[in-house]
């Protein structure tokens, strides 16, 4: 007996946490860092997914995208903050309900 | 197809790229070397480095598949790579004039204006799901960093924090699709993937990804309902860099979306288009209403980008090749135009600073003519007016729609384009019949030059450039198929 571990159940994992990312971008109120949080969730995610499929179908290819999306995903968290950075230091805050100067 | 890499003979297909990324290496190490106060010298070497690889890949003699299918080149990827490369190049000459004044001025803008046309001519010649995604980051990237260039400014550092999030969100949403389509196709080269969507039929988990995929597409080429981040960006960023947003990156991401439609989901028809019709006619239509609204110039450009973008998706809802033919017309239409607008938007410079607002804009026909004639014509041409290019590039959008039996679609962007010119001809009223408010500044020599080709090509268009571009599109987009 006992509970078989299968892609379904990573796949459902990888789609909780995708819906996570993408509801903590756009329910976030606070902090543009939860935002960047919320970003590398969505990374994850789909890390989670490429190497469930990847064991499945026994195909390679799956696991080097996943390396790729890491090191992306390094740089992308490095740019993001050095903008965070520039944005705290012409406003003196980095709360998302003042990331407001232009609207239309 | 499987290449050896060491034999540098076998990278032929990819010249354009190699010498791109070495010309890169030093023109980087060249700024950090030479002085400061020379970064212009940066500038007109990169834009002497985009015109030789620009004319490499027009002179391209290999077509094939390399690097183990990762990179192909064919005519339409040539096609839209000299599109690419001509608007990167073009927006750089556009920021040279009062770079200092739009935060421009130092040699990492134009490294990374060139690290991220790198990236777009391999999002154009990308042939599996991981070059496209690497390609797609090392422009977006570079293009995040080059939104919040000019550091002391508030509005530039909120427009590259906006940018910034909803691109990570936007490639986050086309890796998720990526990594369903490798999930139940099993691989991640295009043309394996287009083989085993023939071969196994379509599959829930397959449509899902293909959604995803597409709406990470969208994001890129700013489609409605994906577009909410243009018109803050376009506004907060400096001109030229706006200008840069403006045509080169939209031409790439356009490239992928067909190269994916066309080719890759080519099975799967009659599913991907009903995604593009949609993602079309909220464009068109959203644009023509949202534009009417607003006051600031740039955020005008934004809306209006955003219609164009509609446009050019109603010919590639066709699924034809002369839709994609129609599309190719399109965006080169579309870059000429752009141009011009962009360095009228320059060329209007107070002593306080450029022109804001429409209002702003106020008698420019009195007191410079020639500016103001320029942007009145590119306004009629983006309307839509004959025998101006704009006209022929939606008559060959619209054509293929009708072509392709999509009445209903062609219906809509005739009504969408007729409303959009409300607020194009706003523009050239304000120009011409109101009272001069302002004194504008003397018009750079560059500027004068572009606006000049820019309106002289829009304006001849039927009689210069027409059957020569069109026919090179018709090879082009016959690559595809």
């Amino acid at each position: 007996m006992g509970l078989e571990i299968g892609l379904g159940h990573y796949l459902t994992v990888a789609a909780i946490l995708f819906t996570l990312g993408v509801f903590g971008i756009f329910i976030n109120r606070k902090n543009v860092i939860v935002i960047l949080m919320s970003v590398e969730l969505i990374l994850l995610a789909v890390n989670l997914n490429l190497v469930a499929f990847s064991a499945h179908l026994n195909d390679l290819q799956g696991q080097v995208f996943a390396l790729m999306i890491l090191t992306v995903a390094a740089a992308e968290a490095a740019i993001g903050l050095a903008i965070l950075v520039i944005f705290y230091r012409n406003r003196g805050t980095i709360a998302v309900e003042d990331v407001n100067m232009m609207k239309g | 197809m499987n290449s050896d890499v060491t034999d540098f003979a076998s990278l032929a297909p990819a010249y354009p790229e190699v010498l791109m990324a070495l010309g890169i290496l030093v023109l980087l190490l060249l700024g950090v070397v030479i002085n400061k106060e020379r970064s212009a010298l940066v500038s007109w070497l990169a834009v002497s480095l985009l015109a030789a690889t620009g004319l490499l890949v027009m002179l391209q003699p290999a077509d094939g598949v390399i690097f183990n299918g990762l990179f192909i080149a064919d005519s339409f990827g040539r096609f839209m790579k000299v599109l690419v490369i001509g608007g990167a190049g073009l927006a750089l000459i556009l920021a040279m004039s009062n770079a200092e004044e739009n935060g421009v001025h130092k040699y990492e803008y134009s490294v990374l204006a060139l690290l991220a046309t790198l990236g777009m001519m391999v999002m154009v010649s990308a042939n599996d799901l991981m070059s496209l995604y690497v390609g797609l980051e090392l422009q977006s990237l570079s293009l995040y960093v080059m939104a919040a260039i000019k550091r002391d400014d508030p509005r530039a550092s909120e427009a590259g924090l906006k940018y910034f999030v909803l691109g990570a969100l936007s490639s986050g949403l086309l890796l998720y699709g990526a990594s369903l389509i490798y999930g139940f196709t099993g691989h991640t080269n295009l043309g394996e993937i287009v083989i085993a969507i023939a071969n196994e039929g379509r599959s829930v988990g397959l449509i899902f990804g293909v959604v995803f995929l597409l709406a990470g597409v969208a994001f890129k080429i700013s489609a409605v309902p994906f577009h909410m981040w243009t018109p803050d960006v376009y506004e907060g960023a400096p001109t030229p860099v706006t200008a840069f947003f403006a045509m080169a990156p939209k031409v790439a991401a356009m490239t992928l979306m067909i190269r994916l439609v066309m080719d890759t989901f080519a099975p799967i028809t009659s599913d991907w288009q009903q995604i593009v019709i949609f993602l079309s006619i909220a464009s068109m239509v959203l644009a023509a209403f949202a534009a009417i609204g607003q006051q600031s110039l740039k955020r005008l450009i934004a809306y209006s980008s955003i219609g164009h973008v509609g446009f050019a998706l109603v010919g590639l809802s066709s699924g034809t090749q002369v839709g994609v033919e129609g599309v190719a017309i399109y965006m080169a239409i579309y870059v000429a135009m752009t141009v011009g607008l962009f360095a009228c938007l320059l060329s209007f410079r107070t002593d306080t600073g450029y022109v804001e607002t429409i209002d702003d804009l106020a008698g420019a026909a009195q007191t410079r003519p020639f500016v103001a004639a320029i942007m009145a014509i590119l306004m009629f041409s983006l309307i839509g007016l004959p025998p101006l290019a704009g006209f022929f590039a939606k008559w060959h959008v619209f054509l293929a729609a009708i072509e392709a039996n999509l009445y209903v679609l062609s219906v809509i962007g005739v009504l969408a384009s007729a409303v959009s010119a409300f607020y194009y001809l706003r523009v050239v009223k304000v120009m011409f019949f109101d009272a001069p408010i302002k004194q504008f500044a003397a018009v750079p020599g560059e500027l004068n030059i572009i606006m000049a080709a820019s309106g002289f090509l829009v304006v001849t268009y039927y009689f210069t450039v027409g059957n020569p571009l069109a026919s090179w599109a018709q090879t082009a987009a016959g690559s595809l198929f």
